[in-house]
């Protein structure tokens, strides 16, 4: 539809960061008066997306157009002047100056040259009206819960530019009736002509409040639809590039052998974490995780490994009740976790691939027993062959390694403690093909040599094929647990969109 | 009669016979003083000889300790002159800002003395200023070491205070002005040691080293006694004997020097007297008696003291009042 | 073998402090001359081994902490604590062991202190240690009252101006303890936890490093080197000196340890090289005292000094003139 006329536009728009293609001619199209969702797992090219359409990054193709004319954004003032707002997740106000003057800074009204406070005052008190706050203006921002603060920054955003409102994350910090009272004032704001796009993770949100979808994955573009033709499947389905009809087979010939219960977890949880869950664990098994970002699957990870504890429930390893309070007590009894977000909670980058390797082993040694070099090299050696680790030497900084093979080092580090329980999130994302299949095949060994292991994934066709079972997650709570046939991408898919609607119908 | 009436009618007992015995004209009289801290053992041994005086004469001194802050000083004046006091001694943490509450204690006929520090304010604002001359002090060092050598050669190493400060900068002035027309005696190396002991210490170990040993080096001169102190004990290591092989002349006169003195160790140090509010209350009282406006700047003594003056009894006059 | 133990000592540290000493000997041609005397050895190398100790032993303290990506201001307060309690306790007669003892516990404790406030309480290095530097330095001339303290101990005197084989007495102190350090984190696992824990705390914690009690010691060594190090300079001068000992020696401890290769940012550290960037300091310091400079050029020529070392060792520098020769792999 060539004739159609945007209020945003993004046209072929090409983003290369290095040898690395964030975004691969994405078409972006934003009406006027209409709700967008902008949805797509981590890495998909959101937040790229959103920093060119806001002049923070320049495209390297393509072009941006505002009411079909192409406008050139070299930062995000430019970006205001033309009608384009922003709200981030954390907001970015000043908490220890006053509300009013947080809406006006850098345009206070003036008078003889100075600001005029009490107009200032006074027409923020009419715009706070408008959306519904009935704050003092003069008293200070950081006084005021998330939810208002948000608002806030809404109010802003909206002033000034007036035309564009991107809203980035912004129901992550906020509770179910502040979440409700948001989209009241997006839905105003919608009704006033402005196009809103909002990103969420939530897709209960998306469905509450948005017309229309744009997905992403790995750069490009998947689709942009209305949502009214479209069911929660379908999104999941597109989000995370299943197509269920065509993947019907289930990855499991038979129920795969198992051997004794090796963990137990019984209403297990955190509060604003988790909910409490159920799971028992056996040796020889591997239990996939499934779900979406921020559906509480890293969270359920952590407190079992006791990076966060849990304040409810019981743990018992091999019969016996136990506290995993934290990640010593669950190295002790030989857990290992390999995080989602490698480069902060796993590698120590200026450290060798050497120690990166053994510095588990050397936690659960003590300080006193050291490995001395040959001992190290002896270890780091024998993974590195065995794990297939691709470093011109072990005594070079892991952060010069590729993000394959730091997670072959990170993987290695756990073997080399002998342990019994593996917990491994994310453990192929954002890595070549060929560490991608070293790692699958080093889970299918370690299961099959009767270790346990639960693996958080995005990819279901990798989950399918090394899972004996499968839980899955939806807003902080474990909604299901698939066996058998039913370890199948299609029904994952329908687990993870699944949603009261959906199970009437 | 309980006991706390028994104490109060003691005291004033007390005060009484003090007061008749000496200096009767300002006895009674309430001043306030307000002192900049205790950062060294002068300032301390200040607070303790004005504390003295006060007592000799009968004076009610309302003290007031500032922490090194002006803002302070200001509150403490100020509360002064709301209590109404007869007189108030400063010793000022700076020299600028004082104007205001000067001109308060003007309007309200209170007469401010400043102790050891002058300020820059209009001289009406304040009745005398007592202070020591510094430029005096080194040349009295200076004097000292010109009558001591008596014509022969004599390279003298100098221990500087902090770069920049004034007592350094004036004590170095004196010194040279009293050297100057001594052609035998030049100032061979001069360094900082910061007027403490251990960079006392390490800046004479150095000049021994670069002056063949301490074989080139007649006499010593510190800008303060703590420096000599160090640099004592560096001459010692050395295996030189201070006082003899190398003279050692210093300014303040704290307790420490006069041990040294007393051992051979140390041969002379000049005076920087605590007893400021001594000729602070002569001041006042001749103030008070007829109206005798004093000198706007009194200077305080600036006594040598050598072997010959008892040190082993100065040092036990002295190790009492907080050096 | 012999070539990797070359390649150890060509680093730019090195250099830097041959640098520094070949000025100090064109300014002052006697420099290196050392004799015997009264059964000590007797020179201005001699003096910057024994200078240098207090602020090399604060640098082994400080790297360990610096390497935790933290720093510890305290320790120039701590110096004056810790000479303060030694002084006061000798004055007032108990026998110098115990008056020893009192200081190390002093050191340990305020070192442990710190360690609470940065570990525990998750106050960022910085502004924990502040808090001791300022306050440290009230409760030291609240001990001695505000004057020096000077005693006759002759325990005391020995540990600040004693000497050992000819050696002063502090440069062995420091010496000893530069060993005694370099083994303890070299021959067991200390160090490469300190290095985890410095480069990413958060991972050094899921790969089960009980990262809370390595700040605890880490700060706690800190605060015994400086106990130590203000115990020398106590004995140094006879006197405790709270308003002086130890004045702004913090600096010169994290400029010790910078110079010594270990980033701020924490990670890689190595004990040795940051005792060697104490002697380049000292070094310089020395060579100012000698040379006859004016003192008013002190602190030019010191920053001047500084900013060259610096320069010697940035990135930019070892790869225009590599001084590292190429044996890793080969060390087999």
């Amino acid at each position: 539809m060539p004739d159609e006329q945007y209020a945003l536009e993004a046209r072929g728009i090409v983003k290369i960061f290095g040898n690395h293609v964030a975004l691969d001619a994405v078409d972006f199209g934003l009406r006027a008066g209409e709700v967008h969702a902008l949805l797509g797992e981590n890495g998909a090219g959101k937040s790229t997306l959103i920093k060119i359409l806001t002049g923070a990054y320049q495209p390297d193709g393509g072009q941006v157009l505002a009411d079909g004319a192409p406008i050139h954004l070299d930062n995000p003032q430019q970006a205001q002047t033309h009608g384009i707002g922003t709200v981030y997740q954390e907001v970015n106000l000043l908490p220890n100056r006053s509300v009013a003057e947080n809406l006006f800074l850098g345009h206070q009204p003036t008078r003889f040259g100075l600001v005029d406070r009490r107009k200032m005052e006074r027409e923020s008190r009419g715009i706070l009206r408008r959306y519904g706050l009935e704050i003092d203006p003069s008293s200070e921002l950081g006084a005021y819960s998330v939810a208002v603060q948000q608002i806030v920054a809404i109010a802003r955003a909206v002033e000034l530019s007036g035309k564009v409102l991107i809203l980035d994350e912004p129901t992550a910090s906020l509770d179910r009736n502040e979440v409700e009272r948001l989209f009241e004032i997006i839905r105003d704001l919608k009704a006033r002509g402005l196009a809103v796009v909002f990103i969420t993770h939530f897709l209960d949100q998306v469905f509450a409040v948005a017309d229309r979808v744009t997905i992403l994955r790995n750069g490009k573009l998947i689709e942009t639809r209305a949502l009214d033709a479209m069911s929660r499947t379908d999104v999941v389905r597109l989000m995370l590039g299943k197509d269920v009809a065509f993947s019907g087979a289930t990855g499991v010939e038979d129920a795969r052998p198992m051997g004794d219960v090796l963990l137990d977890y019984s209403q297990y949880g955190r509060k604003r974490s988790v909910h409490p869950f159920n799971l028992t664990i056996h040796k020889g098994e591997v239990i996939g995780v499934a779900g979406l970002l921020g559906s509480g699957r890293t969270e359920m990870a952590r407190i079992m490994f006791g990076a966060d504890a849990a304040d409810e429930g019981e743990v018992s390893i091999a019969g016996t009740r136990t506290t995993i309070a934290r990640p010593t007590d669950a190295i002790r009894h030989g857990f290992g976790f390999c995080p989602e977000d490698r480069k902060a909670e796993g590698i120590f980058g200026d450290l060798s691939v050497r120690e990166n390797i053994i510095i588990a082993l050397q936690g659960k040694l003590g300080w006193f027993s050291a490995l001395n070099r040959d001992e190290q090299m002896e270890i780091a050696g024998r993974f590195g062959e065995s794990m297939d680790i691709r470093a011109a030497s072990l005594d070079m900084p892991i952060k010069l390694l590729s993000g394959g093979n730091q997670q072959k080092v990170i993987l290695s580090r756990w073997l080399a403690t002998d342990p019994a329980f593996l917990i491994l999130d994310e453990p192929t994302r954002g890595i070549d093909v060929g560490a991608h299949a070293e790692i699958v095949r080093t889970i299918n060994r370690l299961r099959d040599e009767g270790l346990a292991l639960v693996v958080i994934s995005s990819e279901l066709d990798e989950v399918v094929a090394y899972s004996t079972r499968i839980v899955v997650m939806r807003d902080r709570e474990m909604v299901a647990e698939l066996n058998g046939e039913n370890i199948n991408p299609g029904v994952i898919v329908q687990a993870i969109a699944n949603h009261r609607d959906e199970e009437l119908a | 009669m309980n006991i706390i009436t028994k104490l109060a009618l003691a005291a004033g007992l007390a005060t009484a016979l003090s007061s008749g015995a000496l200096a009767q004209d300002i006895s009674g009289k309430v001043i306030g003083f307000s002192q900049i801290g205790s950062e060294s053992g002068w300032r301390a041994a200040e607070t303790s000889v004005t504390r003295q005086q006060a007592e000799e004469r009968g004076v009610d001194l309302k003290f007031a300790d500032a922490q090194q802050k002006q803002e302070n000083q200001i509150k403490a004046i100020r509360g002064f002159i709301a209590q109404g006091v007869d007189a108030i001694l400063v010793a000022p943490v700076v020299a600028t800002g004082w104007e205001d509450v000067l001109s308060e204690a003007k309007e309200a006929e209170i007469p401010v003395v400043l102790l050891d520090r002058g300020i820059d304010a209009p001289e009406d604002l304040y009745l005398t200023s007592v202070a020591s001359d510094q430029v005096l002090e080194g040349r009295v060092a200076g004097q000292w070491l010109v009558d001591e050598v008596a014509g022969e050669e004599c390279n003298v190493v100098e221990l500087q205070g902090t770069v920049g400060s004034s007592p350094a900068i004036n004590r170095k002035q004196g010194f040279e002005e009293a050297i100057a027309d001594a052609s035998n005696i030049t100032i061979a190396q001069s360094q900082t040691g910061d007027f403490t002991r251990s960079k006392g210490k390490e800046v004479m170990e150095a000049f021994l080293k670069s002056s063949n040993g301490g074989a080139d080096i007649c006499a010593v001169y510190a800008h303060n006694d703590d420096m000599a102190v160090g640099a004592i004990q560096a001459i010692k290591d050395a295996g030189l004997a201070p006082g003899e092989d190398i003279l050692v002349v210093s300014i303040d006169a704290v307790p420490d020097i006069f041990t040294a003195i007393a051992a051979g160790e140390a041969n002379a140090t000049v005076e920087l007297t605590p007893n400021m509010a001594g000729p602070a209350f002569d001041a006042l009282a001749a103030y008070w008696a007829d109206g005798t406006m004093p000198e706007k700047f009194i200077i305080t003594e600036s006594k040598l003291y050598t072997a010959a003056d008892d040190p082993q009894g100065e040092y036990e006059r002295r190790k009492d009042l907080g050096y | 073998m012999t070539r990797r133990i070359l390649s150890r000592l060509a680093n730019p540290q090195l250099l830097a402090l041959v640098g520094v000493l070949l000025i100090n000997w064109l300014l002052f041609p006697n420099f290196f001359r050392i004799t015997w005397q009264d059964g000590r050895l007797f020179g201005s190398l001699i003096d910057v081994l024994n200078r240098g100790a207090p602020v090399a032993i604060l640098a082994i303290g400080m790297v360990g902490v610096i390497a935790t990506k933290g720093v510890d201001l305290s320790v120039g307060a701590v110096m004056a604590m810790a000479g303060a309690v030694a002084a006061t306790l000798v004055v007032a007669g108990y026998p110098a062991p115990v008056a020893v003892a009192a200081a190390l516990a002093v050191g340990l404790a305020c070192g442990l202190w710190n360690g609470f406030l940065v570990a525990v309480l998750d106050i960022q290095p910085i502004v924990a240690t502040l808090v001791l530097m300022v306050a440290g330095r009230g409760i030291a001339q609240l001990i001695t009252e505000g004057f020096i303290v000077t005693f006759t101990d002759p325990v005391l005197i020995f540990i600040g101006t004693g000497s050992f084989l000819g050696f002063p007495m502090a440069a062995v102190i420091a010496l000893a303890l530069l060993v005694l350090v370099t083994l303890l984190v070299r021959k067991t696992a200390l160090g490469l936890f300190i290095e985890a824990v410095g480069v990413n705390r958060a991972a050094a914690s899921l790969a089960g490093i009980r990262s809370r009690m390595l700040l605890l010691y880490v700060y706690g060594l800190s605060g015994v080197c400086a106990a130590i190090a203000g115990i020398i300079v106590a004995g140094d001068i006879r006197g405790a000196d709270a308003n002086n000992a130890g004045l702004w020696l913090e600096l010169d401890a994290i400029l010790a340890v910078v110079i010594g290769g270990t980033s701020l940012l924490g990670g890689r550290f190595s004990v040795p090289l940051a005792v060697l960037g104490a002697l380049i300091i000292q070094a310089m310091n020395t060579g100012i005292l000698v040379s006859g400079f004016p003192p008013e050029f002190n602190l030019i020529v010191k920053a001047a000094l500084i900013f060259l070392v610096l320069i010697i060792q940035s990135p930019l520098a070892s790869r225009i003139m590599p001084t590292r020769m190429p044996v890793r792999e080969t060390s087999k």
